[in-house]
């Protein structure tokens, strides 16, 4: 599944597509891959507070549990409430209807240290090879 | 985005099927210091896999379990007098060609290991003995075994065992031996040509509630290669899938069946586990059999129920559960969504007094307390055909 070039991505595999200071934020379609069937996924109300780099929500699978991570400090506007009955939306279109929060942001500054697209793409390459290693 | 699951850093034990899991595209873990597949996302992944065991058939490579024989020495039943010490179930009530499920004991009447314990011959034994405490395992059973006149001998490295799995596992191994499958009853095994490979032994065990076989060729890449894809090519025509642990775990756990580190342990007892029907009190002396008769006639601590959540959370192993006064009262020991049943289940220990079918409980999910309920277990209980034995 192709990176979208416009996203930005962080270490922990979470997506953010900024516009006009409101962020959409989901997670990679490697960290549904490594998740593997998600069955449930946890997200803040509008109105919450989120900090940089805290957890601000979980998706499970079947077999493990998973924070996700603020790529950015804002405020919730929207969650994704179509997740709660069909989790597994993330696993077949994690880029995009799966999207998990958009966050009106503090600062959108914050975003500059993230990765681009192909960036991120050598940056799980060299993942993979540290695995079969 | 953090998966609960620690790569591979260590140098990692491998089974002869270690390569052909990678080259499935399998995802990779470490299971008590083995590189295990967890499951096959290109074939489908976990949730697929597991309903194919429940529905038709599914192959895993279980070649990390240990196995240890015992068999006679000097003179005839020095092998049984040593089995009858170390397992708490009656291997005397066993017949040639027939297994049951057994522990070793600690003197404390707590768990060693659970085991597979097959009778081969009249003095010879096979355990089957799990894959992280293989080392602890046949060092207890050497120990332990010294005043008897029995040869132990650790096997666990000359087999690649497999697990055929589900309603269709008969009809897939039966392609591929000269034993005729049907009339072996559950827990019974034999021995027979399976892939061209003469003595194999068969066994209709398993590890997934589901009907089933393990059967055990030579522990060489290229033999066990070859069997694995035969079983692959004769499951075709019924959808077989290749399977990995995260099934495996997901099986057992709705099926009721323990798993060592969770539901027994070196801190857990027979009767708060709930195996009672596996420890034969009326045979003569076994390691642990004093301090159980004591702990009988002290009253239970704990007791090992089942849940199921009635509230939005999923119960995961060692989260807290509580009483509905707010009152800390137990803990899970494996907790997972049940792809059989679509709802989220969990095994848990929590004192007597609040294991009656019905009862409401806490369980803390991430500072939250989700409301669950004691349900009656197993999850899940395979339908029975008429032509197909019982357990024991």
């Amino acid at each position: 599944m192709a990176y979208p070039a416009n996203y930005r991505y962080t270490k922990e595999h979470e997506w953010v597509d900024a516009k006009d200071g409101v962020a959409t934020v989901g997670i990679t379609d490697y960290a549904q891959n490594e998740l593997g069937d998600v069955v449930f996924v946890e997200l803040p109300q509008p109105g919450a507070k989120l900090t940089k780099g805290k957890s601000f929500g979980t998706v499970e699978s079947v077999k493990a549990v998973s924070e996700i991570y603020a790529p950015a400090s804002g405020e919730v506007i929207e969650a994704n409430g179509e997740l709660q009955n069909k989790p597994e939306t993330i696993n077949s279109d994690p880029h995009g209807a799966a999207w998990l929060v958009k966050i009106e942001l503090a600062s959108a500054a914050e975003l500059d240290g993230l990765m681009d697209g192909s960036a991120y793409e050598a940056y799980i390459a060299a993942k993979g090879q540290e695995a079969s290693a | 985005m953090d998966s609960g699951i620690s790569p591979n850093i260590t140098e990692l034990r491998k089974t002869p099927l270690n390569d052909l899991h990678r080259r499935l595209g399998a995802r990779m873990v470490n299971f008590g210091g083995w590189d295990m597949p967890v499951e096959y996302p290109a074939t489908g992944g976990l949730m697929a896999e597991h309903r194919t065991v429940r529905n038709s058939v599914g192959v895993f490579d279980v070649s990390h379990m240990g196995d240890i024989r015992i068999h006679t020495g000097k003179t005839p039943g020095g092998a049984l007098a040593a089995v009858q010490h170390l397992s708490m179930n009656d291997a005397s009530k066993l017949a040639i060609g027939q297994a049951h499920y057994s522990a070793m004991l600690y003197p404390e009447g707590t768990f060693v290991d659970d085991v597979i314990v097959h009778r081969l011959g009249e003095d010879d034994f096979l355990f089957v003995i799990n894959a992280g405490t293989r080392e602890k395992d046949i060092s207890w059973v050497r120990d332990n075994t010294k005043s008897f006149d029995c040869v132990v001998e650790d096997l666990s490295d000359a087999y690649t065992q497999l697990a055929i799995q589900g309603p269709r596992a008969v009809d897939v191994l039966q392609k591929l031996t000269d034993v005729t499958l049907a009339p072996i009853k559950n827990y019974w095994f034999t021995h027979g040509t399976v892939c061209g490979l003469p003595g194999r032994m068969i066994a209709r065990t398993g590890y997934t509630g589901e009907d089933g076989f393990e059967i055990y060729v030579p522990g060489d890449v290229a033999t066990s290669e070859m069997v694995w894809n035969a079983v692959m090519d004769a499951g075709k025509e019924f959808a077989i899938l290749s399977c990995g642990l995260g099934a495996r775990n997901t099986l057992r756990l709705e099926a009721k069946m323990a798993l060592y580190g969770h539901e027994i342990s070196g801190e857990i007892n027979v009767w708060e586990a709930g195996l009672d029907r596996y420890c034969k009190m009326e045979k003569r002396e076994f390691v642990g059999r004093a301090a159980l008769a004591k702990a009988s006639a002290n009253g239970l601590k704990r007791a090992l129920i089942g849940l199921e959540m009635i509230e939005r959370g999923i119960a995961r192993d060692e989260y807290k559960v509580f009483d509905a006064a707010g009152e800390e009262v137990g803990v899970v020991t494996s907790g997972s969504p049940s792809p059989t049943l679509c709802k989220n289940i969990a095994l848990a220990y929590v004192p007597p007094a609040l294991a009656a079918v019905g009862t409401t409980l806490l369980v803390e999910v991430r500072s939250q307390r989700v409301k669950a309920q004691v349900v009656a277990t197993p999850f899940y209980k395979r339908p029975r055909k008429a032509a197909q034995g019982v357990t024991n």
